[in-house]
């Protein structure tokens, strides 16, 4: 571990207390970040990044409830069309500007129109706000929206420096100011992110390292085997199949969390030309048949070493949102066989299975490719690379395709956008007035009992109807020395530096 | 002289003006919509038109093709599609890395190689050439990706020696940055020191052969005076000539060593702006890579006509 | 190889090419070096050829109770992620490494060669235009080239097949261009042009046989080039489709499984070297058999 500090002043600093350590946390990102704008951001990692430099205006807690951050208080109208926020006192932004009513509506204004925005469809159904006083803002919506809150715990909730971005406009994110525990120091493009502990932050009692270094080396092993010579002190996304060999480390640490997101195939049901001439796109007993020729518990054994969770839904089996109803199916190849028959297909059936051409989802599609074979199912597998895959899906050119969606906090994130008639990421072309009319009413209200209730009987058609075939829930793991301490594992996959330390 | 350089310099102008076409239409030729590369999960429909308005990729090709040439003729090479830095300033940030690899690399090749060439050329036919020779030969041969791998297994997981990755720039950690360097550096030099060694060996086998090596040795001169002074400075002509060739290779070589060693440089950027589909990059590093080696070719044959003047008057 | 089939055809009007055949057979006989380097391509050829034949297990049949086993009498290579017989993979994986490199430089000599004869015979606006586009691409780098066409072609062993040859292609107009210019002039070239022999006659029978001796030496050569880049573009996930295996692509996925299971890597990379050096002996061999100069 770098703790930088001179040989001369080490005694002195022994005799004081190590709260005086000048410290570095050296952090290694699975990918370079993108541009350092929340506004305009789009990669997981910069996600990371911001989470140390940009507070929000809430948070969540590991078990995704929402809390307080730079708005300590919050209410919803009656009609639910109306959120009154209360806001923290006595914060600053990195160059000083003060934190107030002004500066959310003007962030707010910011994500909603700024042309390069990739945040106006998160929190579309705002339509302005209301400067009560300084302390007090008002946001209105178009329409009752569930998911809000969650999207304020994230990138459209983060508070930029009104002074900032009227002098940078869209180049904020070559020196972005925000107002969170460490502010920006410098910018290596493909090799580091520099950020500097910030004294007059709200919170600074809870944060004990003086510089945090975000390092991005793509490969797992060569990440780990940083971690092991002491260059980096932490790395996010440790391999499953490491992680064995890292518990067994005494100078490691390994923590992990199911993550928000799913692994699984979106099968064309309905989208140009990959639905014309395609058996699985036709009958949904062929999507069930594949549905059940798949061992899910194999493949997290073969491919991950049981680090990951098995799923069949679009949250784990262990969210407050799945239902209970229909567990992860066992494999049952008798029952795929009779589908297959009864489809008409009593000497199997051939589809065509795209994958990102990187070694882990392609050994995936292996281990499915060759489950299912003896169910009848001859899978080919096309190995693309990502940005063509993603085209092809776009456009319809594929008959299904194995791919992941990072996850949301708010449910809706993970199914509306893909089965939803008008969902803005619909790839399968799955279409069903039913389940659009329970999708639109989950969103519609914030009762747990009454959203859950739609979801569930969404859930009973697209369980047979089964636009998309879930296969797993991917784990958030870390590593790190053993002497960092006080980290706590979200499942959104960020590393919240507020109470770690290192111990020595 | 000058009107020679000036007639390769003119003939270059068309082969760049070819290269700057092919250049632009990589980006119609790569299938994997760039604005979907882009806008990542958030690609809903209003997104993708917005960025694709944003960068103007609905215009006309032709159109685009002026807008991007002509700014490039002023030094301007568009700004990143993901990071929204300019890509000049993002090559000349990647431009000391590269260069620091390759003259890393370059040092373990000339100090491997030359010495290599001259000791199997003196000793022709001798067990020691044989060995020179099937070395440079398995330098050649071998696949540097799996070198490096094999080196970071062995020197990095095994032994704890070097770090695999981790580079700092030379002007903030220079020890650090040194030894960062050293694997991906010795991985880069193999091939190019096995291609120098073949090229000494064999000029200095004709050198050997030569009169004024015959009349050196015939003075009664030492062996190692007439090697090092007379035959080495002959035979180090074609030499020095096939070094400023080597620039494309060191190039080409660094594109899959910085990948595997996660070093920051012109070869990384290149292949993550491929597969990100960031044109404005690839497009920038091609153009300039591709100029710059035109002019290193220029530079080859104008050395070997300097260092060779026998040879300045034939046309 | 194949050298012998244009040269005997060229006829008794090509003397030099006639009597060239039976030195070089002599002359090759004679190095150590390039019989080793021919010995290492035919065993991997044969083994490559074989594969459908050889008592060995599928190259895609899994075996989940036997995943990254290390090297033992049941799976004398070690067994792969998904427990598949290293040995299999490898064997397989010749045939699509040797193929790629002999296919690509296949496509590469039968676009790049008549293009360089064309604008050597012609000169003129013809060789202007060729040459510039020729440069052009050799200024790009290799391998980035290979990518950009691996990348539009979409990924697939044919279309790296064809990636290659395609930025293969400019080393030999270059060359053949060069060759031809050297040989236009001769005194068999044009007392053949003088007698009336037509164009083509004359360029199939006259200027192709006696520029193919550096083209086949640059092919072998070439060859070796192209098994390491089309093991590039796999291992950057550009070439042979899953589940079926190429060298790069084994080595592609290896590197995730450094630490568990290094054998996974050693092979492929192995395999890649020995077959490389096979083909590089070969062509150095080659090309002092075939070098006038040293007889």
């Amino acid at each position: 571990m770098e703790f930088k500090r001179t040989l001369v002043t080490t005694a002195a600093i022994a005799v004081l207390s190590s709260g005086l350590q000048a410290q570095e946390l050296r952090i290694g990102l699975q990918d370079d970040a993108d541009v350092l704008d929340p506004d305009q951001s789009r990669t997981f990692v910069g996600r990371i990044v911001y989470t140390s430099l940009c507070d929000k205006l809430v948070d969540i807690t590991p078990d995704l409830d929402i809390v307080p951050q730079l708005a300590t208080d919050w209410s919803w109208s009656d009609d639910e069309t109306q959120l009154t926020m209360t806001l923290r006192e006595g914060v600053v932004f990195h160059d000083g500007t003060a934190f107030d009513a002004q500066a959310v509506a003007d962030n707010i204004d910011r994500s909603l129109t700024l042309d390069e925005s990739r945040r106006k469809s998160e929190i579309g159904s705002v339509t302005g706000t209301e400067v009560v006083d300084d302390l007090t803002i008002r946001i209105d919506l178009s329409q009752p929206d569930a998911t809000l809150m969650a999207q304020l715990a994230d990138r459209p909730g983060m508070m930029l420096s009104p002074t900032a971005t009227a002098e940078m406009g869209a180049d904020f994110g070559s020196n972005p100011v925000c107002s969170g525990p460490f502010s920006f120091v410098e910018r290596v493009q493909q090799d580091r992110i520099e950020l500097k502990r910030f004294a007059d932050y709200w919170n600074a009692d809870e944060i004990h390292f003086d510089t945090v270094v975000f390092l991005p080396i793509p490969d797992t092993t060569v990440r780990l085997a940083n971690l092991r010579a002491g260059d980096l002190d932490m790395l996010e996304r440790l391999s499953a199949t490491d992680v064995a060999s890292a518990q067994d480390d005494p100078d490691l640490t390994v923590m992990d969390v199911v993550a928000l997101g799913y692994q699984g195939i979106t099968m064309n049901v309905g989208n140009g030309e990959g639905a014309e001439d395609n058996p699985f796109a036709e009958d949904a007993r062929l999507r069930r048949a594949l549905h059940l020729s798949i061992d899910r518990g194999a493949i997290n054994e073969v491919v991950f070493n049981g680090a990951f969770e098995p799923g069949n839904q679009h949250v784990a089996p262990s969210s407050q949102w799945y239902d209970e109803r229909f567990p992860v199916p066992k494999r049952d190849i008798e029952a795929a066989r009779a589908l297959l028959a009864e489809a008409g297909y009593p000497d199997g059936v051939d589809i065509t299975i795209q994958v990102a051409n990187n070694p882990v989802q392609t050994q995936v599609m292996e281990v499915v490719q060759s489950m299912a074979s003896e169910a009848g199912i001859n899978i080919s597998i096309q190995a693309k690379e990502f940005a063509s895959m993603l085209q092809d899906q776009s456009a319809g050119a594929y008959q299904g395709s194995q791919v992941g969606w990072s996850g949301r906090v708010d449910p809706d994130g993970n199914l509306h956008p893909f089965v939803h008639c008008d969902g803005g990421i619909n790839d399968s072309g799955f279409c069903d007035p039913q389940v659009d009319e329970y999708l639109d009413a989950a969103r519609a209200s914030n009762e747990f009992d009454v959203r859950k209730e739609n979801y569930d009987a969404a859930r009973e058609i697209l369980n047979e109807e089964l636009p998309l075939i879930y296969l797993y829930h991917p784990s958030w793991i870390w590593a790190m020395d053993a002497r960092i301490e006080g980290f706590v594992a979200y499942p959104d996959g960020m590393i919240r530096l507020e109470g770690m330390r290192a111990t020595d | 002289m000058l009107s020679f350089i000036g007639r390769r310099v003119l003939i270059a102008i068309p082969t760049i003006f070819v290269i700057s076409v092919f250049v632009f239409m990589l980006q119609k030729l790569l299938p994997g919509d760039p604005v979907l590369a882009l806008a990542g999960e958030d690609r809903d429909p209003e997104t993708l038109a917005a960025l694709r308005e944003l960068y103007r990729l609905d215009d006309p090709l032709v159109v685009q093709y002026a807008h991007w040439a002509g700014n490039a003729l002023r030094g301007d090479l568009g700004i990143s599609l993901r990071t929204n830095q300019p890509v000049t300033e993002l090559m000349l940030a990647k431009l000391p890395v590269t260069f620091q690899l390759a003259v890393m690399a370059l040092i373990f090749a000339v100090g491997i190689g030359i010495p290599m060439g001259i000791l199997s050329a003196v000793r022709k036919g001798t067990w020691l050439d044989y060995i020179a020779n099937f070395t440079a030969l398995s330098g050649l041969s071998i696949p540097n990706f799996w070198l490096g791998i094999l080196l970071i297994l062995l020197v990095s997981v095994n032994l704890g020696w070097l770090p695999a990755s981790g580079y700092r720039a030379f002007s903030v950690d220079p020890v650090r940055s040194i030894e960062t360097m050293l694997m991906p550096a010795f991985v880069l030099g193999t091939a190019l020191a096995a291609t120098l060694m073949r090229h000494t060996r064999s000029a200095m086998l004709t050198v050997l052969k030569s009169d004024y090596v015959r009349t050196a040795r015939a003075k009664g001169l030492r062996e190692r005076v007439v090697i090092l002074k007379h035959a080495l400075r002959n035979a180090l002509v074609p030499v020095v000539t096939v070094s400023a060739l080597l620039f494309g290779e060191l190039l080409a070589g660094a594109v899959l060593t910085e990948q595997i060693f996660s070093i920051p440089g012109f070869g990384k950027l290149v292949v993550d702006a491929v597969f990100n589909r960031d044109y404005a990059v690839v497009q920038g590093i091609v153009l300039v890579t591709s100029i710059g080696f035109i002019c290193m070719n220029i530079l080859a044959d104008t050395l070997y006509i300097v260092l060779n003047p026998r040879l300045r008057y034939t046309p | 190889m194949s050298m012998s089939s244009p040269i005997d055809r060229a006829g008794p009007v090509a003397p030099r090419a006639e009597r060239r055949r039976s030195r070089v057979w002599g002359k090759l006989r004679t190095r150590p070096a390039a019989l080793f380097g021919g010995t290492l391509v035919v065993v991997f050829l044969v083994l490559a050829i074989l594969a459908p034949v050889l008592p060995i297990p599928g190259y895609a049949e899994t075996d989940w109770g036997a995943i990254r086993l290390p090297p033992s009498l049941a799976h004398p290579l070690g067994t792969d992620h998904n427990g598949r017989d290293l040995l299999s993979r490898m064997i397989w994986g010749a045939q699509a490494s040797l193929f790629a490199g002999v296919v690509s430089v296949v496509i590469a000599v039968c676009v790049g060669v008549p293009l360089g004869v064309i604008a050597g015979w012609r000169g003129g606006w013809t060789d202007a235009t060729i040459s510039r586009i020729t440069e052009a691409l050799l200024a790009v780098p290799f391998l980035i080239l290979a990518i950009a066409f691996a990348a539009f072609l979409g990924p697939s062993l044919t279309n790296a097949m064809i990636a290659i040859g395609l930025s293969a292609t400019p080393v030999f107009i270059r060359l053949a261009r060069g060759q031809t210019l050297a040989v236009k002039t001769e005194d068999y070239v044009e007392s053949a042009r003088a007698a009336g022999v037509g164009q083509l006659p004359t360029l199939w029978r006259y200027i192709l046989p006696n520029i193919a001796p550096p083209i086949i030496v640059q092919a072998t050569l070439t060859v070796a080039t192209a098994i390491i880049a089309e093991a590039s573009l796999s291992f950057l996930g550009l070439g042979q489709q899953p589940p079926a295996p190429s060298w790069g692509a084994m080595l592609n996925t290896a590197k995730n499984f450094m630490e568990q299971a290094p054998w996974m890597a050693i092979w492929p990379g192995a395999a890649i070297f020995l077959v490389v050096l096979g083909f590089n002996l070969l062509g150095d061999g080659l090309r002092d058999a075939l070098d006038p100069r040293e007889t």
